[in-house]
């Protein structure tokens, strides 16, 4: 098992090498690749099965309806105990050891050492400042990957009650209201509401990564979004404007396009999803 | 990659303003001042700005701004979560000359939960410096550009939605001076509309999130100059002394309301219509377009509080946008005598000067008891105070004293009859908290003049005087 992880963790890095060495490597395998060795940590996490379906996201890439296979999602955020767990095992994504080609100088930036996180954070707080990279390779470790930009937010859709609530005003400005307040990272995990497929803290903790997150690529200069880039819009028929739920996604896809994969940022989290439906035992 | 993309950017912008510029500047064609040394920029908060580049030579100027996200004071007891360059609204003021090649560094304070970005209306190239400056919390970006049109421009937050981060106060002003600057004065000051949207109405206590559905009806709770009420009133206001000449940099951020920006009490002498190179002279109002500007400058003459107000007066009076420059110094009675209030600005103060049908439905039904007394004062109240001194008599803070439960008021019957009858200006105490601006005198019979004070006085808390037609025939007399 841990060899079969292992060798998903090979293709990661060399999938990386490849791409800063388009031209020279061909079919011949790197020589100087060291093997990374992440293993399981230990830490197990509860998870609960999204059922698929199909639907229209608010800017999807084909602006379409895209299907959502059955798959299943960690109930919370990962939190820096479970962070920090990983590292202990996993010595390569170390605040000291980190390789800037995966992190940039933000990674675990507040935590005192590679075994100590910082004196105002909590164990139970979820872990930020923490590259897409390293969130791969978290989840990979557990035999999980991060999910797609479509699957996030189909979950995210959800409200306590209804699997779409996405035309619902409070829900919105739930939503709206926490996109504004400054520090929520310090706060702890599970506090926010259980949505509808029994999932916390999606909206009102912090930003999550996803495996595509670059795959709309807002030019930042998003007025010229707004004309070019018609698949932004048609995605929900007409724009509306008077709709606060274009406001709220038009803002997490906003986000999402102002990342790079290296990036380490104080309000930027994640957690993880499997294909596989997972046996609920009580 | 950076690198490459400033310098198409940079020479693209050469290319379009040769042409631009070449018949109407033959003289010096901008792009082409050579730039000296380099310097950091000095960046000031509102009200204040920068000093003037004077003589200096064009030079690459070094621009550090911070964006962060903070929670600020709107108005007494309400918050509010702005979105700040440089930690204030408006903006850390820039002061550029023409022909200086700016290198800003854009800079997302790690807290902060959105990516922003800037877009400078003095620079020339796409998206103003918008579509370089993205950036997301926790880094920093940097592009370049040359100042090559002078005037007073208006920066802001153009990261979707757009409207919203100019709403949370993403705004502020770039000012480029020609070569030797502008003429010297002896006050310069940096004032900038915004209009607000909170969840809860004006005045709603706590911290209001902002609200979508009202900034896309037009519809601001708050409307006020440099970020909140009262930035520029009481011991903010802005200074000067008589015989000094004032310049005010005047922008507007929006997002929606366009400003008719109006000093009480000054004519503005000179006016840079909307910041650019053509002067108007013997200006009252001046309009100043949502994301435009203007500069202003006049002589203060006579000592006094001027009042600055945006002239589409409700927001003034209801929503916030009261300023005040204090000019100190010695009286001036040719220019203005002091003595009759009413000319200090007559056809205002939120007051409606003359209803003759009212007057005289209330003439023909002429109360009697205390009861219809207060009754008819109600109304008139409601028609005449009630803009500045709000409905339940509990006035704006900084700006009209409050009716309920006033000290002032319950002290001294016939001076609350004057005040009425008169007007009143200057500096008064009222609850412990000191006031400073213009009421007009009210153009109300005796008898509407008894039952508006009768109802204020039985209302609120107050001391129940009652007032009768007689008590303010006879000021009105002795005042005369």
């Amino acid at each position: 098992m841990s060899k079969i992880i292992s060798l998903f963790c090979f293709v990661v890095l060399t999938f990386s090498c490849t791409n800063n060495k388009t031209e020279s490597i061909k079919e011949e395998q790197p020589v100087n690749v060291v093997i990374p060795n992440d293993t399981t940590f230990g830490v197990t996490t509860t998870m609960v099965n999204i059922k698929g379906a199909k639907y229209v996201p608010l800017y999807g890439r084909d602006s379409q309806l895209v299907i959502i296979k059955l798959f299943s999602m960690d109930v919370f955020p990962v939190s820096n105990a479970d962070y920090l767990a990983f590292t202990k095992v996993n010595k390569r994504w170390r605040k000291s050891n980190i390789k800037e080609l995966f992190a940039d100088d933000n990674y675990l930036f507040e935590w005192k050492n590679d075994t100590m996180i910082g004196n105002e954070m909590k164990q139970n707080s979820p872990i930020t400042n923490v590259s897409w990279y390293a969130a791969k390779a978290y989840c990979e470790c557990q035999g999980k990957r991060l999910p797609s930009v479509d699957e996030w937010e189909y979950v995210a859709m959800a409200n306590q009650d209804i699997a779409d609530a996405r035309k619902i005003k409070s829900y919105n400005q739930y939503i709206l209201d926490w996109y504004e307040k400054p520090k929520t990272s310090n706060n702890e995990i599970g506090k926010t509401f259980k949505n509808y497929w029994g999932v916390y803290d999606l909206h009102g903790l912090v930003w999550e990564w996803t495996s595509d997150f670059s795959s709309i690529l807002l030019t930042g200069e998003s007025r010229n979004d707004v004309k070019t880039d018609k698949d932004l819009f048609c995605g929900s028929g007409s724009i509306n404007a008077t709709d606060l739920m274009n406001y709220a996604a038009f803002m997490r896809y906003a986000f999402r396009g102002s990342l790079k994969a290296v990036y380490s940022v104080k309000n930027l989290g994640f957690r993880c999803v499997k294909d596989s439906i997972i046996i609920i035992q009580k | 990659m950076l690198k490459l993309a400033t310098v198409i950017g940079i020479s693209s912008a050469l290319i379009t303003s040769c042409g631009q510029n070449k018949e109407t500047k033959p003289k010096v064609d901008p792009t082409k001042i050579e730039v000296v040394g380099s310097s950091e920029a000095e960046l000031t908060a509102p009200p204040f700005v920068p000093k003037p580049v004077g003589d200096r030579k064009a030079t690459k100027l070094i621009v550090h701004m911070e964006i962060i996200e903070k929670e600020g004071v709107m108005a007494d007891g309400v918050k509010y979560i702005y979105w700040t360059f440089g930690g204030s609204v408006p903006g850390s003021f820039i002061r550029t000359r023409i022909g200086d090649e700016v290198e800003f560094h854009l800079k997302n304070h790690p807290d902060n939960k959105l990516p922003h970005n800037i877009d400078l209306h003095a620079v020339t190239g796409p998206g103003g410096g918008a579509a370089s400056s993205f950036v997301a919390p926790g880094h920093e970006v940097v592009f370049s550009f040359k100042v090559i049109n002078q005037g007073l421009y208006v920066y802001h937050c153009a990261t979707a939605p757009v409207g919203m981060h100019i709403a949370n106060g993403m705004y502020g002003l770039i000012l480029v001076e020609p070569e030797g600057g502008l003429p010297p004065v002896d006050k310069e000051y940096y004032v900038m509309q915004g209009d607000f949207y909170t969840k809860g109405a004006n005045g709603e206590k706590g911290l209001q999130p902002f609200d979508m559905a009202k900034a896309i009806k037009e519809q601001p709770d708050y409307v006020v100059f440099n970020g909140s009420v009262g930035a520029l009133a009481g011991d903010k206001a802005i200074t000067a002394k008589v015989g000094e000449t004032v310049r005010l940099y005047v922008g507007n951020g929006g997002p929606n309301l366009v400003s008719s920006f109006h000093v009480i009490g000054e004519i503005f002498d000179n006016v840079s219509i909307e910041g650019g190179s053509l002067v108007n002279h013997d200006v009252q109002t001046t309009l100043v377009p949502a994301g435009g500007s203007a500069i202003v400058d006049f002589k203060c003459e006579v000592p006094g509080t001027f009042i600055i107000v945006d002239h589409s007066i409700f927001r003034t009076f209801n929503k916030g946008s009261l300023g005040m420059l204090k000019v100190t110094g010695d009286e001036n009675k040719t220019i203005f005598s002091g003595k009759q209030s009413e000319q200090v600005y007559h056809p205002e103060g939120g007051t409606i000067q003359t209803m003759p049908e009212d007057a005289n439905a209330s003439k023909l039904a002429k109360p009697t008891s205390l009861a219809e007394r207060i009754e008819d004062g109600k109304s008139i109240y409601n028609k005449t105070c009630f803009a500045c001194h709000q409905a339940n008599g509990e006035g704006l803070p900084n700006a009209f004293p409050p009716l309920a439960k006033s000290d002032y008021l319950n002290a001294d019957i016939n001076r609350a009859i004057e005040i009425v009858l008169k007007g009143k200006t200057g500096e008064i105490a009222v609850n412990g908290k000191k006031y400073n601006s213009v009421m007009t005198a009210q153009t109300l019979t005796d008898e509407e003049v008894a039952n508006v004070l009768t109802f204020v006085y039985s209302t609120w808390g107050n001391n129940k005087k009652e007032i009768t037609p007689d008590m303010v025939a006879k000021m009105r007399k002795s005042t005369k």
